[in-house]
């Protein structure tokens, strides 16, 4: 049995697979992983399935090695240096570590989360139908937290194969992030008009719950608090302030400001990869127009073991 | 004869959509959310992957590859009851409440709010008919329809950034059961020992929307007594006849 162990964590790594669905009912936010194409695309260069549980690394960066190697890893998601003992190594490419070599995962220099899946699966047990990491539930396996250093991952064992490999993904989506407007735009008249036409800059005080934007103030029809309900990933709920939060993969599950918009779920993981202080701007769509995009995305995730190739 | 009038069915992004049967917290569109909720489960919709109840909307999730929003949309708004359904208690939980003191650091200010005593305020808040209306915001955090009208009190103007984990609080005409510690801008009364959501417990949430709640006071020995047998995972909340 291999392990990986945690030298060092950084800040924000921790143990992320689709989420955790069923439970919003009972005020269990889904959790899950911040950009799902990322994992997907790490989880099928090594052979797993594209949402198995694996390591989301925090913008900081990691420090990881084996015991009883060897191990096969990729690392996908934001752009960053990787080496083993001062020998580089790509981002999208499948990685063989051996016993006690260490993998060195840099700072973040674009984008925030980095996917780091390992050949054959952590060992771990799905509470609630999911590994995922909600440190404010005590939920999560195998470490119900973020990781620290001295963590302990266990690997199952799997069938190897000799060349390593690589995936070709689409290049990333620019522009503006797709919206469908509502539930409560009505709430707003004549600020929906404003929030679609202003860039809005993602503030540093955003994290896995939610990003909040910074721009110009809009304005509430009737006030700032409604009686709460539920909340998706990529609701845009708009404070007292006027300010736009975009609630993300542990938000609470109901809440009680008006929500002017939301993000649709193909662009979810381009929003949580972009960095504080960068601006972003808000197109509508159609809800047609939205599921089409959710379906292309859908085929897109399904379409990753036939983009991977081997390097010889 | 009330008009009884037909939900709005929104959509919340392309993955969810919200049916909305009111705006305010009311008593009569909660029970028709709590009623669809229930024909939603029941009708087994393929794609329908689950549904959010709250005071005045249901949230239902579904999975955009497997059905657009127009046919879930026809599908849903003929499952809307036609009318108010009956209200049917189903299951009733009493709930000890250790109330004052450290227990419930607002209990002394709310009462002199009202110009009545702790005893009096107490009495209200105990005798209350309750019924879950919604659980959400943190895990576990059941919200309460049935407060006594007559101890509704505004929520405080600036909220705390920490109250304990089994808070037991009003804000405005809503009463809560909060699990976990959490921020809160409502008036902390007392503390009870349930864990509504216990990880380790099976079940591990312990409330449903629509049961009827009953707060029985405790003192703090007994508290401590309940909240050691509480986090070992018996439930402490007794199940009582509706």
């Amino acid at each position: 049995m291999s392990t990986l162990d945690i030298i060092s964590a950084g800040i924000a790594t921790s143990i992320q697979d689709a989420g955790r669905f069923g439970m919003q009912r009972y005020g269990l936010a889904p959790s899950g992983a911040m950009d799902r194409l990322a994992l997907a695309a790490a989880n099928c260069l090594v052979g797993n399935s594209a949402f198995a549980p694996a390591i989301e690394i925090g913008p900081q960066g990691a420090v990881v090695t084996v015991r009883d190697g060897p191990l096969r890893v990729a690392v996908t998601g934001a752009l960053r240096a990787l080496d083993i003992d001062g020998h580089g190594k790509r981002l999208g490419q499948t990685i063989t570590l051996e016993d006690g070599e260490r993998l060195t995962l840099g700072m973040a220099r674009d984008g925030i989360f980095g996917y780091l899946a390992i050949q054959g699966g952590i060992a771990a047990t799905p509470v609630f139908g999911s590994c995922s990491v909600n440190a404010y539930a005590g939920l999560g396996s195998p470490y119900p937290r973020a990781l620290q250093n001295g963590d302990r991952l266990t690997v199952n064992v799997c069938a190897a194969w000799s060349h390593e490999r690589t995936i070709d993904l689409p290049s990333q989506t620019t522009g503006a992030l797709g919206v469908v407007m509502g539930p409560q735009a009505d709430e707003f008249a004549d600020a929906c008009e404003l929030f679609l036409n202003s860039q809005w800059r993602v503030s540093a005080s955003s994290n896995r719950m939610g990003y909040r934007l910074e721009g110009p103030a809009l304005k509430h029809l009737h006030g700032y608090n409604i009686v709460s309900d539920g909340t998706v990933d990529g609701s845009i709920q708009v404070a007292g302030n006027g300010q736009p939060i975009v609630l993300m993969k542990d938000r609470g599950t109901t809440g009680g400001y008006p929500k002017i918009a939301t993000v649709i779920s193909a662009d979810l993981g381009w929003l949580a990869q972009t960095r504080f202080g960068r601006t972003i701007r808000f197109e509508a769509l159609s809800i047609e127009d939205a599921q089409a995009r959710a379906c292309a995305f859908h085929d897109l995730i399904r379409s990753l073991p036939d983009r991977i190739r081997s390097v010889a | 004869m009330i008009e009884i009038q037909s939900p709005r069915v929104l959509p919340s992004g392309d993955a969810a959509l919200t049916v909305e049967f009111g705006r305010s917290i009311d008593i009569e569109a909660n029970r028709r959310v709590l009623a669809l909720d229930h024909a939603v489960a029941a009708a087994h919709i393929a794609g329908v992957t689950e549904t959010v109840p709250t005071y005045r909307s249901l949230l239902i999730h579904y999975d955009p590859v497997r059905i657009g929003f127009a046919a879930l949309s026809r599908q849903i708004l003929a499952l809307v009851p036609p009318d108010t359904p009956k209200s049917v208690v189903i299951r009733r939980w009493r709930i000890p409440v250790a109330y004052g003191g450290a227990h419930g650091i607002d209990l002394d200010d709310v009462a002199r709010a009202h110009d009545m005593s702790t005893t009096e305020l107490i009495a209200r808040h105990t005798g209350g008919d309750y019924r879950v209306a919604m659980i959400g915001f943190t895990p576990g955090f059941a919200y309460l329809s049935g407060l006594d009208p007559s101890i509704a009190t505004p929520r405080r103007a600036s909220p705390r950034t920490h109250t304990p984990s089994g808070t037991i609080s009003i804000g405005g005409t809503q009463a809560g059961i909060q699990c976990l510690a959490a921020p809160s801008g409502w008036h902390l009364l007392g503390r009870t020992p349930v864990r509504t959501f216990h990880p380790q417990r099976d079940p591990a949430f312990l409330l449903e929307p629509g049961d009827a709640v009953t707060f029985e006071a405790i003192g703090p020995a007994q508290f401590d007594r309940l909240d050691s047998a509480a986090e070992r995972g018996e439930p402490v909340a007794e199940l009582i006849a509706p």
